[in-house]
């Protein structure tokens, strides 16, 4: 049981991590919580869930790939819903954030945040309504590894995606030099703006890089869960734990915090009752605060 | 016209209400700084508490004492102050946001205390039959609804003498020496910790207060009562009604409250029939817009961050 | 002689409605080295800050080479040949020395901006050797090194220093004001703010004495480190007094 358990955690770690990348970058640079950051989740998966039904309804791009659920659909779908929730992230930047920053302190952004994540949440339950749906209806045999450990087809996709997103971005941060002006940015905004670097330009590549991660995160969930207006609400505390836990600011902190939060999530159920796994997260900041406020891979203040 | 009144007095109890829980959230933001993202938890833990010890007994299901109002009342202050004596000692010295984070966790996990722990609180069926002292004293609907606004409006004058007080004494001045110059207030003597605990956990109690009221004039409490849409609401009325001071904590909890039934109803006319299942959404998306445009156009924000900015001026990387 | 800089009547603060500098003027000539003195609060720190973008001036004027660049954003500045060196926090240390120096190029085209960095590497091994590593294993010496050395990048024509001995031995410092009197060799020019007043006068061309935000006394650092006035300024201290 141990063994299926670690296998959940590590899949559902996976997309926690990818939808913490964004929260943490914009926890560091732009210096406040962004409780609506979650619902970038949510959008990004129901932008794929239009890209993937516009598309077959135009008569698909051929059948699924082997055992997967999906085809060419779902892997467009994922870049089309990482550029509009991109576009969607920067508008949210420039028409609120970037405006309250200028003239309010950071506690005022953390409320419009929390104003902006409604108006999001509920927009998607307005539109899409609140019943829970699915990219598509094909049915998929669990393949069993060692252990007995069961695993869909689609989650093994999960992983293997987010392990190549994971080292798209290692590279992007340590091999251009947007990525290292943004390492830079993050730990001094001034001194990288003495050296040249445009930070205004460097936190819009946080956002559409936080973004995309959601969008992604988002939609791997919808395809390995299922899709629901509340699908970002449900992650916000494991998106703060991976994002804290990790440290501000640290892009394999978010990925490393997002594994612990999902294996401690889905470990914890063999230690206290399946209803209260929500409350693990939490658990797990107030821990991390209390004992190590910068994360793992955090500087200490 | 008996409608209009009518009307008129449910509103006020509920505003009023509110505007008890709107003023201890005033006291932990507008004067000692705390940004308290879990109200509707505290809240909740009122309302259950006054619901647990004055309501009937009930089958496989704590509680049933039968106790007075006020003691429901008073118990339920007292618990949601424990809570928050346990909460504050974790958190309350973390940074603003991640204080924000950590009770807005808190606020979370109650609520999955109050849909699971089925035995204390009933779980997804929650606890009904709350009885109504206004009831006893009166007949009919208008008079009771009369009689329990009197209790409320009491009840919220008591509150506000008593934190006007509480703001004006000594201790309210070490709360304001500590907001201005904390290092200087420490070097002092004064024990800033402490302090903001006892302002953290004043002002939840006022939340459970509020939650207490609002339960007994209901007469059932549910896990959906306390979602985190009224943390919301609470913190939109104070931003309303600009926190510095309680006269306008009480006064944005009735606009507030205001717009909010305002909209609701103006929906429920407006709106084609297939939408208004979707009136809740539509209202939050109504609200939502409404503030977010509020502080965009609001030069200086939340009224309280300016005394709070200087703390922070020098932090300027 | 070319004029580099001209700052003229500057206020400037970190809050418009509390400026620290209450109208500041200074100048500064190709190949000179000049400081800038006073006693804690004097606003020295913020006038280089506010001449390097980083904090708002409410009046007055920066020309830089002769242009008005009041108001330009810092990044801009850079890229324009201003140079700036804080006192702490003054290098990235979770990015390695050579990525530091990535970053001095910001302004720069790629191309370009590698060739500087080989030849800030030729002009300082000791960065070149260790440039895998983080900056935070460096010693305070070699960290103020890289921190110039980051902002030499761009071959800049004002190099603004903020306390660049402070917390370092005698010795070390001795070397850094070497260092410092080597830069304005090709025509390059130095603003720096000193605690160590004394053996900052004694490298320097000229300097400003700057009290509350405003000049005092200003002139050739030889004649200054004569002046009994500067002692006054410091609190009724000697300049000798004055380490």
């Amino acid at each position: 049981m141990i063994l299926q358990h670690t296998a959940d955690g590590i899949l559902s770690g996976a997309i926690i991590g990818l939808g913490a990348i964004g929260l943490s970058f914009t926890m560091k640079i732009l210096r406040f919580a962004n409780f609506s950051h979650s619902e970038l989740l949510t959008w990004g998966a129901y932008f794929g869930l239009i890209f993937v039904s516009v598309a077959t309804a135009m008569g698909g791009f051929g059948g699924t790939f082997g055992p997967l659920s999906f085809g060419w659909p779902l892997i467009l779908a994922l870049v089309f819903a990482a550029v509009a929730t991109s576009v969607l992230a920067l508008l949210l930047h420039h028409l609120i954030f970037e405006r309250l920053a200028k003239v309010t302190g950071h506690m005022t952004m953390v409320f419009a945040s929390f104003g902006v994540a409604l108006l999001l949440r509920n927009a998607v339950l307005l539109i899409f309504g609140a019943d829970p749906i699915y990219y598509s209806n094909t049915l998929q045999f669990a393949v069993l590894l060692p252990g007995n450990v069961r695993v869909l087809p689609d989650q093994v996709f999960l992983l293997a995606l987010t392990i190549v997103v994971v080292i798209a971005l290692h590279l992007f941060m340590t091999r251009s030099r947007t990525g290292i002006a943004m390492r830079a940015t993050a730990e001094s905004p001034d001194l990288a703006r003495v050296s040249g670097v445009n930070v205004n330009n460097v936190v819009r590549w946080v956002w559409v890089i936080g973004a995309s991660g959601a969008a992604v995160a988002g939609v791997l969930y919808g395809l390995t869960v299922q899709l629901r207006p509340e699908l970002g609400f449900a992650l916000i505390l494991p998106l703060f734990a991976a994002a804290i836990l990790g440290g501000a600011g640290s892009l394999y902190g978010a990925v490393i915090g997002g594994l612990i939060v999902g294996l401690s999530e889905n470990l914890s159920v063999m230690i206290i009752p399946t209803t209260y796994k929500p409350a693990v997260p939490f658990l797990l900041i107030l821990a991390i605060l209390y004992f190590r406020p910068q994360g793992l891979f955090g500087e200490k203040k | 016209m008996i409608g209009v009144i009518s009307y008129l007095i449910f509103f006020l109890i509920l505003a009023l209400t509110f505007g008890i829980a709107v003023m201890g959230l005033n006291l932990q933001w507008g004067f000692t700084g705390l940004f308290n993202a879990g109200v509707a938890g505290f809240l909740a833990v009122g309302g259950y508490t006054h619901a647990i010890l004055t309501g009937p007994a009930r089958d496989a299901v704590f509680g049933g004492f039968e106790l007075p109002f006020v003691v429901g009342l008073l118990g339920a202050m007292l618990a949601s102050g424990l809570v928050a004596i346990v909460v504050g000692l974790v958190t309350l010295r973390l940074r603003d946001e991640y204080l924000a984070v950590a009770t807005f966790g808190i606020a979370v996990s109650i609520q999955l205390v109050a849909v699971n722990w089925e035995y204390v609180t009933g779980g997804t069926l929650g606890l009904i039959g709350i009885p109504n002292p206004s009831k006893g004293l009166a007949d009919g609907p208008l008079r009771q609804n009369a009689i329990y606004l009197g209790m409320v409006v009491l009840v919220a004058v008591l509150a506000y003498v008593g934190l006007q007080r509480i703001v004006q004494s000594p201790w309210g001045r070490v709360l304001k020496a500590i907001r201005e110059d904390e290092v200087a207030a420490a070097s002092l003597g004064k024990n800033p910790t402490r302090v903001r605990l006892e302002s953290f956990v004043l002002g939840c109690a006022l939340m459970g207060l509020s939650g207490g009221l609002y339960v007994g004039f209901i007469g059932f409490v549910g896990a959906t009562d306390f979602l985190p849409i009224i943390t919301f609401q609470i913190w939109t009325m104070l931003i309303v009604g600009g926190s510095g001071n309680m006269k306008g904590a009480l006064l944005g909890a009735a606009v507030v409250w205001g717009v909010w039934t305002g909209s609701g109803f103006a929906i429920s006319k407006i709106v084609a029939p297939e939408w208004q299942a979707q009136s809740g959404a539509l209202q939050a998306v109504l609200i939502g817009l409404i503030l977010v445009l509020t502080l965009l156009m609001r030069p200086k924000g939340m009224i309280g961050e300016d005394v709070h900015v200087s703390r922070h001026a020098a932090d300027t990387t | 002689m070319t004029r580099r800089l001209t700052a003229t009547d500057i206020v400037a603060g970190y809050r418009p409605d509390l400026p620290i500098l209450h109208g500041v003027s200074a100048h500064l000539d190709a190949g000179e080295v000049v400081t800038i003195i006073g006693p804690n609060g004097a606003g020295k720190s913020t006038l280089i800050k506010s001449i390097a973008g980083l904090v708002k001036i409410t009046s007055g004027i920066v020309e830089i080479d002769g242009a008005d660049r009041t108001g330009t954003p810092a990044h801009l500045l850079a890229g324009a040949g201003v140079a700036y060196v804080p006192q702490t926090g003054n290098v990235f240390t979770t990015l390695t020395i050579r990525e530091n120096l990535i970053v001095g190029g910001a302004a720069l085209p790629k191309a370009e901006a590698l060739a500087q960095i080989d030849r800030i590497f030729d002009q300082y091994p000791m960065l070149a050797t260790k440039q895998s590593e983080k900056a935070r294993v460096l010693s305070g010496g070699e960290r103020q090194i890289l921190a110039i050395a980051r902002a030499l990048l761009t071959s800049p024509k004002i190099i603004l220093l903020d306390e660049p001995t402070a917390g370092l031995s005698p010795m070390a410092a001795s070397e850094l004001f070497d260092l410092v009197r080597g830069l304005v060799a090709d025509g390059a020019a130095v603003l720096m703010v000193e605690q160590n007043a004394k053996a900052a006068l004694k490298m320097s061309d000229r300097a400003y004495v700057l009290a509350e935000g405003e000049n005092r006394i200003d002139g050739v650092a030889s004649d200054l480190l004569e002046n009994d006035e500067i002692g006054r300024i410091f609190l009724g201290a000697r300049p000798e007094d004055v380490t």
